[in-house]
């Protein structure tokens, strides 16, 4: 390139928004693919060459193994029925909520069960609910069972944690959503004579829905993702063998990181087709001007 | 009959504006239910692990027959909980110097500069936020052992440096987007480069910004098991994956210094929280990937 060629091709770029400034970004962006983009992509690649066998080995030993394929549907009978009582539950609260003057109050101690992990939660809530814990004393002090009923080492366990850990996290993501919504909407429906069903079904829904579809997502994805509650309040050789569970002992017990990465790429993938067929659904219920609310 | 029925429209009209109705108040009273019936079971379990380190025996009873101390300091040797509290201040730390000094410059050239591709590298900071951290970890911890990194407090690091380095560029970008560019252009127009104004102007001026970050940043790693869990080794363990070893061997060390240790935990998280939460709003603790 000519010397006169340098400095307008300097120029060129700046004016592109390329210049000292600019390559700030790139420390960061480097770091993100040499530990996240390419490790996933190694795991992709690595799934695809088992210890033996062709390249679908892997994948055809998955779905050949109940004991492996399970997994699936175990992780998506505790997820699924979690999810949805968090956001369900959720929604009713952060309508009721946005209206309090002193929510940080609230909102703080509802931050209190995230910050505190899911570990520490599955440690309480072993004694807590476990037969000599507070729970079963007082059932049957005030009579209500006869003998302590069974709520850890099981699949209920397991779900407790996920609604002591979750609906918090799903709670405070729907109530920033919910907050989004102009109160002016509601007051001109209040105005003109719609019922507070009629209100919220009418004009809160469709504006939360594109809020509710991501929580729902984020949600699904963390339950889905289980891990520590699973094995230390559940069964985890039994009806809480969750998918995260197989993919560790692939990977830490039978040193098979290849099965182990084939496991992983399936939970992703499971996830993946979760959360695009919520926001796909989410494009077919919310269209219209109603997006208009608040941005 | 059409008499009667306008005849009474108004009226209903008047006590919708006036008090709310019946089912209404029900129904909010339901809910409240519902929030104290969670935060009671909330507190009831912390309290649990609390009562539990400080009983001598609690078996057939509401609350343990004798109150000790002695399970925390079974618990201090038993867990060489010094050398586990110096991983985790190790770790820690590095992680919360290492993804400033990365995510800060990165969110500065995120908000103040329009280039082609932005959008996917902002996708690319998002994907690690919102992929669990199970699901990224396997891989990630296979090719961090590959490196031999894994098992020693650097594997540990880096692992963690994951998710929070994406975390401290999204916090930052709204911040940096409130200064005055021209504050920056008056810098550069009395000669500063860009290292003296980084730091003689925006850093003072982005201290707010960079503060709740490192706090957030800070709490988020005190608490993050799955990623440490998956890269520490015997001498790399963080607090919380200690913790979660010493419950998942139940049986072999009396629980009420498991309880003991997890006390020990809750404090180090709840200082930390506490301190944050003066700084920032509590939804920012999740809201991570709002729209």
């Amino acid at each position: 390139m000519s010397s006169a060629g340098m400095p307008s091709l300097r120029l060129r770029l700046r004016n592109r928004g390329l210049d000292g400034v600019t390559l700030l970004v790139l420390p960061c962006v480097l770091f993100v693919v040499a530990l996240f983009v390419y490790p996933f992509l190694y795991g992709l690649v690595l799934s695809f060459q088992p210890k033996d066998g062709g390249p679908l080995a892997n994948y055809r030993a998955f779905f050949a193994d109940p004991y492996l394929y399970d997994t699936i549907g175990k992780t998506l009978l505790i997820a699924v029925p979690a999810t949805l009582l968090n956001v369900v539950l959720s929604v009713p609260v952060a309508m009721r909520v946005r209206l309090m003057r002193h929510q940080k109050i609230l909102t703080t101690i509802l931050v209190i069960p995230i910050t505190l992990g899911t570990v520490l939660v599955a440690e309480g809530l072993l004694t807590y609910l476990g037969p000599r814990g507070w729970v079963n004393r007082f059932l049957v002090d005030f009579g209500l069972i006869s003998a302590p009923i069974r709520l850890v080492h099981n699949y209920w366990g397991v779900m407790l944690s996920l609604v002591i850990s979750g609906f918090p996290f799903t709670f405070l993501l729907t109530l920033s959503y919910v907050s989004g919504i102009d109160p002016a909407l509601e007051n001109a429906g209040r105005m003109l004579g719609a019922r507070a069903t009629a209100r919220f079904y009418r004009i809160i829904l469709p504006l939360l829905a594109p809020g509710l579809a991501i929580t729902l997502a984020l949600s699904f994805v963390q339950a889905f993702s289980v891990f520590p509650s699973a094995v230390l309040l559940g069964a985890p050789a039994g009806p809480t063998r969750v998918i995260s569970i197989a993919a560790y002992q692939a990977a830490f017990e039978q040193y098979d990181y290849s099965l182990a990465s084939a496991i992983a790429m399936i939970m992703a993938l499971v996830q993946i087709v979760i959360v695009v067929g919520l926001l796909a659904a989410r494009g077919l219920v919310f269209r219209g001007p109603a997006s208009g609310g608040k941005g | 009959m059409a008499n009667g029925q306008t005849g009474q429209q108004p009226i209903r009209q008047r006590r919708v504006g006036r008090s709310r109705p019946i089912g209404e108040r029900l129904w909010a009273t339901a809910v409240w239910v519902l929030v104290g019936f969670f935060i009671l079971n909330l507190a009831a379990m912390i309290a649990t692990v609390i009562v539990n380190s400080f009983g001598t025996r609690w078996f057939a009873t509401w609350l343990p027959t004798g109150w000790t101390g002695r399970w925390y300091a079974l618990a201090w040797n038993e867990f060489q909980l010094s050398d586990i509290l110096l991983v985790t201040v190790q770790v820690v730390g590095a992680v919360v110097l290492l993804s400033g000094l990365i995510g800060v410059p990165a969110a500065y050239a995120m908000a103040r500069r329009d280039f082609p591709g932005k959008k996917a590298v902002m996708l690319l900071f998002l994907l690690p936020l919102m992929v669990p951290p199970i699901t990224y970890g396997i891989p990630m911890a296979t090719v961090l052992y590959q490196a031999h990194l894994a098992g020693s407090i650097w594997g540990v690091i880096l692992a963690n440096l994951v998710p929070t380095v994406p975390f401290v560029v999204l916090i930052m970008i709204p911040f940096v987007e409130q200064i005055d560019p021209r504050v920056e252009a008056a810098a550069r127009v009395f000669g500063a480069g860009i290292g003296r104004m980084f730091m003689q102007v925006l850093v003072p001026l982005l201290t707010p910004g960079i503060l709740a970050a490192m706090l957030l940043v800070l709490v988020r790693t005190v608490a993050m098991f799955e990623l440490t869990f998956l890269t520490s080794g015997p001498t790399s363990q963080t607090l919380v994956v200690a913790l979660y070893y010493a419950v998942f061997a139940a049986g072999v060390r009396p629980g009420q210094s498991v309880d003991a240790m997890a006390v020990v935990y809750m404090i180090t998280t709840m200082v930390w929280l506490l301190i944050a939460l003066r700084f920032v709003n509590p939804t920012q603790i999740v809201g991570r990937a709002k729209r």
